[in-house]
């Protein structure tokens, strides 16, 4: 692992049952480094990303995180979920709860804080995302668009070290991927260190540090955007390339 | 060239009550004739149960006008042409169908904690009721001041529970068994999920069993060979050990009833609580557990007043709840032949019981339902 890796997985395998996910994955992340992972579907990307916050399990290999190795050891899981922040393709958020309370929940009960502090911080997570003005709504209330933004509220106010977004805008109307895509390049100007599985190759081609191309749980490519998209080494991305840009 | 179009009123007889009577009576001959026959019915049925109810009922004297001591006094025994109900067995017994046969010099003691009763679960049950906060430090004693309160200790007289009886020990069953089998129910639901083979093991073991046998298998269980298992010189009551068995039974059924509102819930959901880092009981308490209830409270009341009724069956390990108190009233040769009145009190006042509960449920289906979609993304 290089010295200045914030993530690192070595030679990472992964079976679902016999299903073969991951094939020596190796992965490494420098700080503030932004990644786009993108891929034909199965390929493995969203169970990658998946295992470095340990919502999946993998079975050889190490993973570490910001100097954690995840292992089976429950403490490490939890001080390394207190890094890394996620938002997911369905959202995920609580429906019982209203925008507000999903955002204070975790500050509140994981790191202890002050209900009044905790609101005070998700109003300001809800003016980095644009909108403030939903806080006593409920997620049932907001459109797709507005309910990705809360959900990158709630993962910001842990205050992590890396973001994974795992297909964050495959779930949304089109007029509504753009205020989402948004927010993310805000967040990558801050100088986040993010991991992004997307098909939006406009968002990758202005953010991305890096782009990983994975096919049959192999990492295929890794090239800087430029590289990638104009003149890539394998075959196998051309072609995917060929198919999601020419439409 | 566009023209607002002004709003129109709508059609005549599709708002209102013609339009309700319309839509739901007689939106079609079938209906209509359905509609028609159940009028009917209806018109036949109610002067009549009213009037044998009421109109022409006894209370405490019959059409003579003369105080009912015993059954041959009743306007139905000596005129049963016209004569109703003889409500005299109730009110006669009335103390009996409340208390059993508590001692009369102790009985504020249960009146004080029906009241307190009502006092601790009202605002239990209705979450915007005025300073709820503070009544809930008094629900939760509740339990043991109402223990010391019936049982007596703490320098009020002992009164042994083979004296409790009638609506007394239907109550103490049913609020107990209810109470103590949810969170039991929920241990027992998360414990059946739970990855720890041992534990989700166990939790099976003992729920499939539980299921498996009738109430009163289990109540004889309780009664019979609880004792067996105890240490020696350690003597349990008797309505403590029914009160475990009844226990047992309901929180095997409302395990089964929240682990279906969990299955419910989104794998989503999990992971985003695991993602911010929640712990388990965090996830469970905060996130998964509230829409889990939410969801099954149909099934939750529905158990609930399913335990309530069966509360009855004690009358098999000789308690006297509210339905043997009226067995024994019928048994009474003063009293014979008044069947009728006597089950219509008990299913009367079984029925205000359950009737609340399935109105509440209905009240917070209605109310949780503002605003929250569960499942829509």
């Amino acid at each position: 692992m290089s010295e200045d890796s914030i993530i690192s997985l070595q030679n990472v395998n992964k079976w679902f049952g016999d299903f073969h996910v991951l094939k020596d994955v190796d992965l490494e992340v420098k700080k503030k480094e932004r990644i786009v992972v993108c891929g034909p579907s199965g390929s493995g990307k969203s169970t990658m990303i998946r295992c470095i916050n340990r919502l999946e399990e993998h079975q050889e290999g190490t993973i570490i995180v910001d100097g954690i190795e995840l292992t089976g050891n429950l403490k490490n899981i939890d001080s390394v979920r207190k890094e890394v922040g996620m938002v997911f393709q369905q959202f995920n958020l609580f429906p019982h709860l209203t925008v507000k309370e999903n955002i204070t929940l975790a500050p509140i009960w994981v790191k202890k804080m002050p209900k009044a502090k905790a609101e005070e911080l998700a109003m300001q997570q809800l003016e980095i995302v644009k909108i403030p003005e939903q806080a006593d709504k409920y997620p049932g209330q907001l459109s797709g668009g507005q309910q990705q933004r809360v959900a990158i509220a709630r993962s910001l106010a842990m205050k992590p070290n890396i973001m994974l977004f795992d297909e964050p805008t495959s779930a949304l109307d089109p007029e509504m991927i753009k205020e989402v895509l948004d927010v993310m390049i805000d967040l990558a100007e801050g100088g986040m260190t993010m991991i992004v599985v997307t098909h939006e190759m406009g968002f990758a081609k202005t953010v991305a540090d890096r782009m990983v191309f994975m096919d049959e749980g192999r990492i295929v490519e890794q090239a800087v955007p430029d590289k990638f998209f104009n003149n890539p080494d394998s075959d196998r991305t051309k072609l995917f390339l060929s198919q999601i840009l020419n439409h | 060239m566009n023209e607002i179009i002004e709003s129109r009123k709508p059609p005549v007889a599709t708002t209102g009550i013609l339009g309700w009577l319309r839509a739901n009576l007689f939106s079609n001959w079938v209906n209509s004739i359905i509609s028609l026959f159940v009028l009917y019915i209806l018109i036949q049925f109610i002067p009549w149960i009213l009037n044998w109810t009421i109109f022409a009922a006894d209370f405490k004297y019959n059409f003579n006008g003369e105080e009912i001591i015993d059954r041959t006094m009743c306007s139905r025994v000596l005129d049963p042409e016209n004569g109703g109900a003889c409500w005299a067995i109730i009110y006669v017994r009335f103390y009996q169908f409340m208390y059993g046969f508590y001692p009369r010099e102790e009985v504020w003691r249960v009146n004080l904690s029906y009241i307190m009763l009502a006092v601790a679960v009202v605002p239990l049950l209705f979450d915007d009721f005025p300073f709820r906060k503070h009544f809930l430090k008094f629900t939760y004693a509740f339990p043991i001041i109402a223990f010391f309160l019936l049982n007596g200790g703490l320098g009020l007289q002992e009164v042994s529970t083979n004296k409790w009886g009638g609506l007394l020990v239907t109550l103490v069953l049913g609020c107990t068994g209810i109470a103590l089998a949810f969170p039991l129910g929920i241990i027992l639901a998360l414990g059946r999920r739970s990855n720890l083979p041992v534990i989700s093991m166990m939790c099976t073991l003992f729920i499939e069993f539980i299921r498996g046998v009738p109430l009163i298998t289990l109540l004889f269980f309780g009664m019979v060979m609880l004792p067996l298992f105890l240490p020696e010189g350690i003597n349990m009551d008797g309505l403590a050990r029914v009160l475990v068995a009844v226990t047992l039974f309901q929180s095997a059924y409302m395990a089964e009833v929240i682990r279906g509102g969990l299955q419910a819930i989104p794998q989503g959901q999990y992971e985003a609580a695991r993602s911010i880092g929640l712990s388990y009981w965090q996830m469970n308490m905060k996130i998964v557990l509230p829409q889990a209830i939410r969801i099954s409270i149909p099934s939750i009341v529905n158990t609930s007043i399913g335990l309530f009724k069966d509360t009855t069956l004690v009358i098999i390990v000789g308690l006297l709840d509210l339905l043997g108190i009226g067995r024994g009233a019928l048994a009474d040769t003063t009293w014979l032949g008044l069947a009728y009145e006597v089950y219509f009190f008990v299913a009367l006042v079984f029925f205000i019981f359950t009737f609340a509960m399935s109105r509440y449920s209905l009240y917070l289906e209605k109310k949780l339902k503002t605003g929250i979609n569960i499942g829509a993304d």
